[in-house]
Order: C-alpha cells, then structure tokens, then sequence
C-alpha cells in the first residue's frame, strides 16, 4: 500500500485511493525502564538490571524483563522506552531464527549485534523517529573473548570495562569504576557482588527503581539470565528521630 | 559548580571539600577554600555559585559573632541555620547557594545541609554539588553508625574523589575538617588527588635562535630637542 507521509493529507485527483498513516515521531517514553549496569571481567561480562516498568512515577509492571539473551554468545539489557525495546527484542529474535535458517552454523556475535543495534539507534535518530533506548549489550566475541558494549538512543556507542544508564552512570559508575581499579583481575562472581552492591544504593537514590533484579552471565561456560533476586537493604538511619531542623 | 559532603560520627563532624571552582568549563581556581568559617565551633562547606555561598556564609559567620557578644554564649548550628534558612528563603533562590553546614555544640554534634531555596535537612550524612550522586554512592554503600574517626575520614575522602574522579565539575584535591567539642582540625590538603604533571621538557629558546639582519640605535629621551611653542588662546 503507498503510504503518504503528510498528516491530514487525504489526497484527491492522482492520489485518489491512498491510504494515510500519520506521522510517527517518539516524542517522549512512556513505559520506562531505569538503570543498566554492566562490568567486562576476564572471565566474562556481569550485567544486570530491575524488574521495574515505570509509567511515569507509577511502578506499574513490577515483573517485566528488561534483559534479553539473544543468542549464546549476546544478552542485551534495555533502558528507556519498554515498547521500543521490545520492538528490537522482536526484531533481534527474527533475526536470530533466521540465522539459525541458514544453517551454515553463523551466528552474530555480541560486537557484531552491537554494531547492528548502533546502525539501527543511529538511522532512526537521523529520521528523528529515535527507538528511546539505552541498550547494554553483554557477550562475546568469535574468539571467546568478553566483549561490553553500550549504545544510545542517539546512536552513540562505545566499548567499555564497565557500563552503566541512566542513574546508574551518576551512582553505580562510580562503585564500578573503583571496584574494577582496586581488583582488575574480577571474576564473575565478584562481578556480581559488585552489581548487587551498586543495584541496592540505586534502590536507595533513584525513584523509578525496584528492590527485584535479575543478573546475566556471559562467559565460557554460560550464557544466563538469573532468576529474579533482592537486595538486603538497611534503613535503619531513617529510625533516628530526625526532621528538618 | 563544586562539592562538598559533610557526614557525622561518633560525636563528631567531619566535612570535606573538592577544591576546584569553574567559571562554565574552564576551572578558575585550582585549589579555592570551600570549607568556610562561621564560628569557632560551626564550620559550613558551600556548594553552587561561589560567591553566593562565600558572601552568605560570612554574613552568617558576622552575625552569629555578634549574637555571641550579646548573649555571651558559644553559638549554636541550628542558629546559623535559622539565619541562612530565612535569608535565602527570601531571596526564592536566586541566591544560588547549597551549603552543607556542620558543628559541635551544647546539644552535642549537628549535620545540616541547606538548599538554595531554603529548605534544610538533618542527616547523618550529606552530599551537595554537581559530584553529590557518586560521593552519596560511597556513602550509601559503607556509612555505619558509630564509625571511628580514622574510618570516617577515610570515608569521607573516598567520597569526595569519587566525585573528583568521576564527575567533570570537581577536582584537584581532599580537604577535611574535623569540627570535635572545644577543637577543629583543619587537613588542607588531606589527600592530593589530581597534580598538575611537571613539564617534561624546556621549552625556552636558545639566545639567537633569531638571526638578526639589522640594527638600529634607539635615540635616548635626552637627545631629543625640547622647543618652546605658544599655543593660541580660545
């Protein structure tokens, strides 16, 4: 069917029996996802986010996956609009069945699904029609070796040892960032110490966030997201009679 | 923009400091005093624009000085607070000032910060500035009651460099004060994070390096002849 890219343009003369689609323009996310945290370690990448779809400031599905295990070598994380990202959670699994269609054994690995994502992000920023995403992909590369990439709903995309959207990049990056300084030779499970460390202060500081997170693992071994977990939390300096004054 | 964090314990208060001050994206002062004096015993770190917060903070540290002399006691924090509270409230924050203000007085301890538009909070632990969100994740990650001074510090400062590290609007270095019943420690600098590199070459150049094609002798002053001239009245 021809499409006209004119709102309110319902032709007549030539163009008689043209359908009209108006114009689509993300304009502001809707159902939101917070925080994306990721670290790359030696052994493989931790990355990690909550449960928690945001409508505005209602925590209304306190139950979503906001981590996605594309394929065994890739799990993506998504920030931002819900709708978008499984839009791209769509279009990656089509993709990854038509891979395995194929069947020559080729499979996307986690910088070539990294760079797929930034082509995709940044077309749709230059339609000024933006996919509202942060996307955290967490996987490996052919050779085996751990690969953390990040990429914006502007199209802006780098590689890092440790990755982080949203309020993460003000809170957790910082924790992160130590962690990595003070011990570079992680493993995964100090990795996810880590994480769960920098996820219970998020659950502190930022508004939007849930106490309930799952973690993926993309290493030698395994390609997994975790069930559904929690923090302990202590607020028990909020027991001290305070007020303002 | 700048920040300082402030965070009581055992009795004491302990403030820190970054020590940077911007002007936009160019830094102005490399090493600016940002924990300010308001009596002996209160001392306030001032966070936003720096004038706004070294001119408040002196007005308060004149006023509570003469609040002293009147009632002939030592001054109280919640006394300074009251001051800068009321006075920026009145100006609906166009005084661009987010003070992190802390003392030892007769009622013990007292941590307080104060928001440009005049709002307080009392907590154990505080952070204000551009670098507020990673030195509150130092905070909220390892504050426990009842710490010793020596972890506070350590505490204290670990969270101002991870402001001055990860945040574009801190830098250079710690300064800590430690404000104790009847004394105040100043440690400036307590830890010096960001030093500017030493030059690694010289860069002078040698004497003739410029070849001189010619010479032209200056007349000296004196040489020149003087005349009497009478200029026309209007």
């Amino acid at each position: 069917a021809v499409v006209s890219t004119q709102s309110g343009h319902y032709g007549r003369g030539k163009d008689e029996g043209t359908t009209v689609s108006p114009k689509k323009h993300t304009m502001q996310p809707i159902v939101t996802g917070t925080s994306v945290l990721g670290i790359r370690t030696k052994e493989g990448v931790v990355i990690a986010a909550d449960t928690l779809g945001s409508y505005g400031s209602l925590a209304r599905f306190r139950d979503i996956q906001r981590l996605m295990k594309v394929n065994d070598s890739t799990i993506i994380g998504g920030f931002g609009d819900y709708a978008d990202f499984q839009f791209l959670m769509k279009l990656l699994r089509q993709q990854t069945i038509d891979d395995e269609v194929v069947g020559d054994g080729v499979y996307r690995d986690a910088p070539a699904i990294h760079n797929w994502l930034r082509c995709v992000l940044y077309n749709r920023r230059t339609k000024f029609n933006p996919l509202w995403n942060t996307i955290v992909v967490a996987g490996k590369n052919y050779g085996g070796e751990p690969y953390l990439g990040y990429v914006d709903k502007i199209g802006v995309a780098f590689e890092e040892k440790t990755v982080a959207t949203g309020f993460g990049s003000y809170i957790a990056l910082p924790m992160m960032r130590k962690a990595m300084d003070e011990n570079p030779d992680m493993g995964v499970e100090e990795a996810k110490a880590v994480l769960k460390r920098c996820l219970r202060v998020l659950f502190y500081r930022d508004c939007r966030s849930l106490n309930r997170f799952q973690i993926g693992v993309v290493s030698a071994g395994e390609t997994s997201i975790s069930e559904p977990m929690s923090a302990d939390t202590d607020w028990s300096i909020g027991a001290n009679p305070s007020g303002y004054e | 923009s700048n920040f300082i964090i402030k965070q009581w314990y055992q009795r004491r208060v302990a403030i820190t400091a970054g020590g940077f001050y911007t002007g936009g994206s160019i830094v102005c002062d490399l090493n600016c005093e940002k924990i300010h004096y308001i009596a002996d015993n209160i001392y306030c770190c001032g966070a936003g624009t720096a004038a706004d917060t070294e001119f408040t903070t002196r007005m308060v540290s004149s006023k509570m000085e003469l609040l002293k002399l009147r009632t002939g006691r030592e001054g109280r924090v919640i006394s300074a607070l009251r001051m800068l509270k009321q006075y920026l409230f009145r100006y609906q924050g166009y005084i661009s000032a987010a003070l992190v203000l802390g003392g030892v007085d007769v009622t013990g301890p007292a941590l307080y910060t104060v928001y440009p538009h005049g709002s307080t909070d009392k907590l154990p632990y505080v952070t204000m500035g551009s670098g507020s969100l990673a030195a509150m994740s130092v905070f909220e990650d390892r504050y426990k009651l009842n710490m010793e001074e020596e972890e506070a510090k350590a505490l204290v400062c670990d969270a101002i460099k991870a402001g001055i590290i990860n945040d574009l609007g801190s830098g250079s270095n710690v300064d800590i004060t430690v404000i104790r019943k009847g004394e105040v420690e100043v440690f400036r600098p307590y830890q010096v994070v960001c030093q500017k590199s030493q030059r690694q070459g010289d860069y002078t150049f040698p004497r003739g390096t410029t070849v001189v094609t010619n010479t032209t002798e200056m007349v000296p002053f004196s040489a020149l002849q003087v005349t009497d001239e009478e200029v026309m009245e209007l």
